[in-house]
């Protein structure tokens, strides 16, 4: 099977390049974060059917957020973002309630350095904290921001809301849910890069790792553009979402999508889900939420779209995703080109070290 | 995961807010109306107290991140940027090879420069050249495929590397230069064995068959040398490491030149000084590559440049700068001292280590800081705007 003309970038359609003939459409998830209730019901789900290993229990002081980021052993991981809100045109979300605001720029600050056992590597790696502090501080978009704390006031949860609060010091503040996973990509890094043919696609178009092929090299661990697939400590392997290949082979919705009580994770035929988002998109901006963008929908994109792309209510950075991904493979012939050069002045200035020369 | 009750990182979390940002009581009602504007400086205050302020020992914090800012009196040149993270936590996933790949890297280059050098003392009757190479390219070979083998997770499972071939992947098309160099350059230094066996029987025609074996050995390692010299540069390269992918122009011209200086290193070691000729020139030009190329990349790629000039990496490349410079002066220097040359040998060996050790800390460090990730992409997003508009 020869390399298609976007085999390495560009929008394609991602199976049948791979050499499935007859392949069914190409199957995914839509992510709704504006639905999203941050149950995490989808990570119990997935560690249920996948028989994924503990990663830990603790609330890691980000909001209530006890994973941290998807690793081998969380293969859905439901992030947690608490900002202030400006009061703008339309009704924040906690208006009205003496809440005494929420998680504040500076306990993010203190959170980044919250590790977590997730038993991975590199797993959960500490932040930074300005950045952390820059994210919980919300969208900078907005002309007037209002009151906002740069105190900690205790996590939801931490006391009994309103009890300590006044009217002046309240903070409107918003919480931004979502539930991240491998994005599928159309163009995978992680697969083009496994040497050993571990990683492969599936006649639906997913990403899957074939855990008795691969060898822990570690090499779609730094490919991969998302920071999605880790390496399970002991284990030695690489591990991450399968699109719960054994169940969508059998007509099934996978564990995640099956569990979620909002449809937050929508599962179905990659071209429909685009459609039921740029509807729902669509709806989200005439309610007046301007600030509603797709991510990773788009096949024109770095990674040719993801399979599994989301609605998103900030800029994608603030949930821990890369604002612009582009496959690394999308250089990869330029690369070798530049080390053909390089071996090539290599060798003549071997030759040259000896014809050359008195001595 | 761990013997801890439930709750209690969270109450050092609790801990250590308290102990910064002028810990008030998490509880008290006071009026916290700290009106701040949308922009950069915003909650930074009380983020830097936050940095600033001592943390409990044992718990995990932001110690590695210690010498981000300026350190030595360096200055960004790059403005801090004002960008945002998931709790500043990186984006990408840091590699989690460990130092034996980066030992890889300076093995590799040393079995393909040693093979270079080894094919040139072949073909111009300079035996001490060729033997010092073949057994140094056979070593460091041999090290290679034990470090190798050793950062997998499952080493066992090694030779799953080839059930497959494929040159999107570059450890793999990597396994096949290896896989063709190492038989290769094993044959070679074996061959170097024949003066030792004796003359008649079965030895006898090993003694007179194993030379032109070697010959041919020999001339195949070092045919497939510049391949298995430079590849890794694309290894490193084709990744979504921003500082390594970034660099890809350079740095297989990095690994070459530091293949072929450390090939020559071998050969002033170990070559008697009136063979060593060659290897002074090929120290010459593989410094000439090398520092040419580390030049590039720490000042080509803008913020991408900054890991490979501040902490572990810009130590260990400029400790590699210096010792390249003492390693060719002492070559073209000490053309008549067995000392100097067997020193400047030395140094160029390790001036090879510490630049392969210094590119690989580079790029993990640029992956660990989620700046180095959002930062060029959010420009990149920025310049299309700009060209749409
Ligand atoms: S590159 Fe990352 S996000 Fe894309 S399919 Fe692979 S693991 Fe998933
Ligand atoms: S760690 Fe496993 S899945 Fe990942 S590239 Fe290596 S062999 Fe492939």
């Amino acid at each position: 099977m020869s390399p298609g003309p976007n085999s390495y970038y560009g929008p394609l359609d991602p199976a049948p390049d791979a050499g499935w003939s007859d392949a069914p459409p190409r199957m995914g998830f839509f992510t709704d974060t504006s639905v999203c209730i941050g149950c995490k019901a989808c990570e119990v789900a997935c560690k249920e059917w996948n028989d994924v290993p503990g990663s830990g229990l603790d609330l890691l002081g980000m909001s209530y957020d006890n994973t941290g980021a998807l690793t081998a052993n969380s293969w859905r991981h439901v992030a947690f973002v608490e900002q202030a809100r400006p009061a703008g045109h339309r009704t924040p979300p906690f208006a009205g309630n003496p809440t005494g605001g929420s998680v504040s720029a500076s306990s993010a600050a203190v959170a980044a350095g919250s590790g977590n056992p997730t038993g991975t590597d590199p797993g959960v790696p500490p932040g930074s904290p300005d950045a952390a502090a820059r994210m919980a501080a919300g969208p900078s978009s907005d002309a007037t921001p209002t009151a906002a704390g740069t105190q900690f006031l205790g996590m939801p949860g931490d006391g009994p809301p309103g009890r300590t609060g006044s009217a002046e010091g309240r903070t409107d503040f918003r919480w931004l849910m979502m539930s991240d996973v491998c994005k599928h990509c159309t163009h995978a890094a992680c697969l083009d890069v496994c040497p050993t043919g571990s990683l492969f696609r599936t006649e639906f178009g997913t990403v899957v790792v074939q855990e008795d092929i691969c060898n822990g090299c570690g090499y779609c661990i730094s490919a991969c553009p998302y920071g999605v697939i880790d390496q399970r400590k002991g284990d030695g392997r690489a591990w991450k979402c399968t699109l719960c290949y054994d169940r969508i082979g059998v007509g099934k919705t996978p564990a995640c999508a099956q569990a979620c009580p909002t449809e937050s994770i929508q599962y179905g035929p990659l071209e429909e889900l685009r459609e039921r988002a740029a509807a729902r998109m669509a709806t989200l901006h005439d309610r007046g939420v301007p600030e509603a963008r797709l991510y990773g929908h788009d096949p024109t994109d770095g990674v040719g779209g993801d399979g599994a792309f989301f609605l998103l209510l900030d800029d994608p950075e603030v949930y821990g995703l890369p604002p612009d991904p582009v496959v690394t493979t999308r250089d990869l012939p330029k690369m070798w080109k530049r080390a053909g050069l390089a071996a090539l002045a290599m060798a003549a200035a071997a030759v040259a070290a000896f014809v050359g020369g008195s001595s | 995961m761990s013997d801890r009750p439930v709750g209690d990182r969270f109450r050092r979390f609790r801990d250590r807010l308290a102990g910064t940002a002028g810990g008030p009581d998490p509880t008290a009602g006071e009026s916290h109306a700290t009106s701040f504007r949308p922009d950069a400086p915003r909650s930074d205050a009380a983020a830097q107290a936050a940095r600033l302020a001592p943390v409990p020992s044992g718990a995990p914090t932001q110690r590695r991140r210690g010498g981000r800012r300026g350190r030595g009196g360096e200055e960004l040149t790059v403005p801090a940027a004002g960008f945002t993270s998931y709790y500043g936590r990186p984006v990408l996933k840091p590699p989690v090879w460990k130092w034996d790949i980066a030992a890889y890297l300076f093995t590799g280059g040393l079995a393909a420069g040693s093979s270079l050098l080894a094919a040139g003392g072949q073909f111009t009757g300079r035996p001490g050249l060729r033997r010092a190479g073949r057994l140094a390219a056979l070593a460091a070979v041999g090290a290679s495929t034990g470090f190798l083998i050793r950062d997998l997770g499952r080493p066992a499972r090694f030779h799953h590397m080839l059930r497959v071939a494929k040159p999107t992947s570059p450890m793999s098309v990597g396994t096949w230069i290896l896989a063709a160099f190492g038989p290769a350059a094993g044959v070679a230094a074996v061959a170097e064995a024949a003066p030792w066996l004796p003359e008649d029987g079965l030895p006898g025609l090993a003694r007179r068959v194993l030379p032109p074996v070697g010959h041919a050995a020999g001339l195949a390692a070092a045919a497939t040398a510049p391949a298995l010299a430079t590849y890794t540069g694309v290894l490193l390269a084709d990744t979504a490491v921003p500082s390594w992918h970034e660099a890809y122009p350079e740095l297989p011209v990095i690994f070459a030149g530091s293949a072929l200086a450390s090939g020559a290193g071998v050969g002033l070691l170990a070559a008697p000084l009136g063979q060593t000729g060659p290897a002074r020139r090929m120290a010459v030009a593989g410094a000439a590559l090398e520092l040419y190329g580390s030049h590039r990349v720490e000042t080509r790629l803008g913020l991408l440049s900054e890991p490979y000039r501040i902490g572990r990496a810009g130590r260990l490349l400029r400790a590699g700068r210096v010792l390249t410079a003492a390693g060719v002066a002492g070559a073209l220097l000490g053309g008549r001292s067995r000392a100097v040359s067997a020193l400047s040998g030395a140094a160029l060996l390790a001036a090879s280590v510490a630049t392969r050790f210094g590119i690989f800390h580079g790029g993990v460090a640029s992956a660990r800081d989620p700046k180095y990730t959002v930062v060029p992409q959010r420009e990149r997003l920025a310049r299309r705007a700009a060209v749409q508009d």
